[in-house]
């Protein structure tokens, strides 16, 4: 009777983009936070303006 | 050793998140994308020495416009004349340079202010400020599509993004800072130049401390790419810079860009006159400052959309769209004056620059496709002399057009139906030019194994 075969060891993959153990989430976050809050306001700034347009 | 700022110490390490480049990105564009904005500072600026009014010895608005102008031009060449090197460099180089410019451009442009030298705020903003926009604009592409190979357009068009997305946030904050510092002696503008050179100096900075390039090799997990289908726009070779130029599809793609450029730029540098004109006693200067928000806001989301449609339809088809619709919806304009439709006048309008804003986030996509993604940087930066053309163009269509239209006694309110007219034509010819894009044949193609030269002909 052969004997029962070891599942694969998991290799790291070069090309894997998930954040691990989690220490790529906060620069993440920080990163779209400070490009995403000063568009952001932007946009509101401009939608407020627009308004005009349609008064 | 490699030094701090080289391509060599920015490989990514294994299990880097690629979305952490967009942010990046984003911060650069963002930053240069406030050359948009500065009409803002036209008034002021036109009573800087008067403070409440306009002295005679104070700058006319005819003398300001070429701030911008002069900007543009520089963006231009500069992207052209130092593409190889932004792509030889890598981001960190160039993005820093960028900072560097367009930062430093703002601090001399408010020395020429503060001295009422308008020589030096054509130097500090319009060529060194030009400078950093060009380097800064095509820093982030070579990177983005080595990042994503996978949605190419998606990607390019987030960093483009914000460069329409960068007058949004100018315009506000800098009418903010002009009122904070301004005075009975002051208009406030010196005040809020230097703070902007400042801020976008540290911005652009960061933004270009974070890029990271793929290691050799890397590929997003599970994605393979496509195999070559015959006849495909999508290249499987390189084309060197200097080899690009000598092909057709390099200065088709150049009309194209030139012309929907120009279609675009003339309008949104008049928009606030032209509604108030073509609508007067409808449209007041408030109503008319909102019709320009709105279109910035259609020309950022167009950069997005458009780009990231491209990943599904494809690039010819994604300009195919642009110079069909933009046609009709020009040739709506004068119809939509005649019918006193605002709400015609300004759907046309923002439709079309969705398409304006478009045709630039696609165009690196375009060319990564065509001629490969190895030297996609500087081939783009070489494509960007078309943006140069254009925003001389545009603008000279619309103002000296609409001036002869009225001294031949056209009313106003059907001064710009001539232009309206001539910008469709524009598209229309443009639309061949895009038709006229095929593959690239291998003869083009970078040799195997010797970067930069030619593969022998048998």
């Amino acid at each position: 009777m052969a004997a029962p075969t070891q599942p694969p060891r998991h290799r790291a993959d070069p090309s894997d983009t998930r954040a691990s153990s989690g220490n790529q989430v906060v620069p993440l976050v920080l990163a779209w936070l400070g490009v995403g809050l000063p568009l952001a306001w932007g946009v509101l700034e401009t939608l407020s303006k627009t308004l005009a347009l349609f008064q | 050793m490699s030094s701090l700022l080289s391509k060599e110490r920015i490989v990514a390490p294994p299990n880097f998140n690629r979305w952490l480049i967009p942010p990046c990105a984003l911060a650069t564009h963002l930053c240069i994308g406030q050359a948009y904005a500065i009409s803002v500072f036209n008034l002021p600026l036109t009573q800087q020495l008067g403070i409440k009014e306009s002295l005679p010895t104070d700058w006319k608005l005819t003398e300001l416009g070429w701030i911008f102008t002069i900007a543009i031009f520089f963006l231009g060449l500069s992207a052209a004349v130092f593409g190889k090197w932004v792509q030889a460099q890598g981001p960190r180089m160039s993005g820093l340079v960028a900072a560097l410019c367009w930062g430093v451009g703002f601090l001399i442009g408010a020395l020429g202010i503060e001295t009422h030298q308008l020589w030096l705020v054509y130097f500090g903003y319009g060529v060194l400020g030009g400078c950093g926009l060009g380097i800064g604009y095509i820093t982030p592409v070579s990177t983005l599509i080595a990042w994503f190979p996978d949605r190419r357009g998606m990607a390019t068009g987030m960093a483009i993004m914000g460069f329409g997305g960068g007058a949004l946030v100018a315009s506000p904050l800098s009418v903010l800072l002009m009122k904070h510092f301004a005075s009975a002696t002051s208009t406030g503008v010196t005040q809020t130049w230097l703070v902007l050179g400042v801020v976008y100096l540290l911005v652009m900075s960061v933004g270009a401390f974070g890029y990271r390039v793929p290691a050799e090799g890397w590929k997003p997990r599970g994605w393979v790419a496509p195999p070559a289908k015959p006849g495909a726009l999508v290249a499987k070779f390189n084309v060197t810079p200097g080899r690009v130029l000598t092909t057709r599809q390099f200065w088709c793609l150049w009309i194209v860009l030139c012309f929907n450029v120009t279609a675009g730029i003339g309008v949104l540098g008049q928009a606030s006159a032209m509604i108030q004109e073509v609508f007067k006693g409808t449209i007041n200067a408030s109503a008319a400052a909102g019709f320009v928000g709105l279109l910035s806001l259609f020309n950022m989301g167009g950069r997005f959309f458009w780009a990231s449609l491209s990943d599904r339809i494809g690039r010819k088809a994604t300009y195919g769209c642009f110079f069909l619709l933009g046609p009709v919806l020009y040739a709506l304009v004068p119809l939509s004056g005649q019918m006193g439709s605002v709400v015609l006048f300004v759907g046309c309008f923002c439709v079309i620059l969705t398409m304006y804003g478009g045709g630039f986030s696609t165009i690196p996509a375009y060319l990564a496709d065509i001629f490969g993604t190895k030297y996609v940087g500087a081939v783009h930066g070489r494509l960007l002399t078309a943006w140069s053309v254009a925003g001389i163009l545009g603008p000279v269509l619309v103002n000296y057009i609409r001036e002869f239209q009225i001294n031949s006694g056209i009313p106003k309110h059907q001064a710009y139906n001539v232009t309206m007219y001539i910008m469709a034509g524009l598209l229309i010819v443009a639309f061949f030019f895009n038709l006229a894009v095929k593959p690239v044949t291998e003869q083009h193609a970078e040799a195997e194994g010797h970067p930069g030269r030619r593969p022998l002909t048998a």
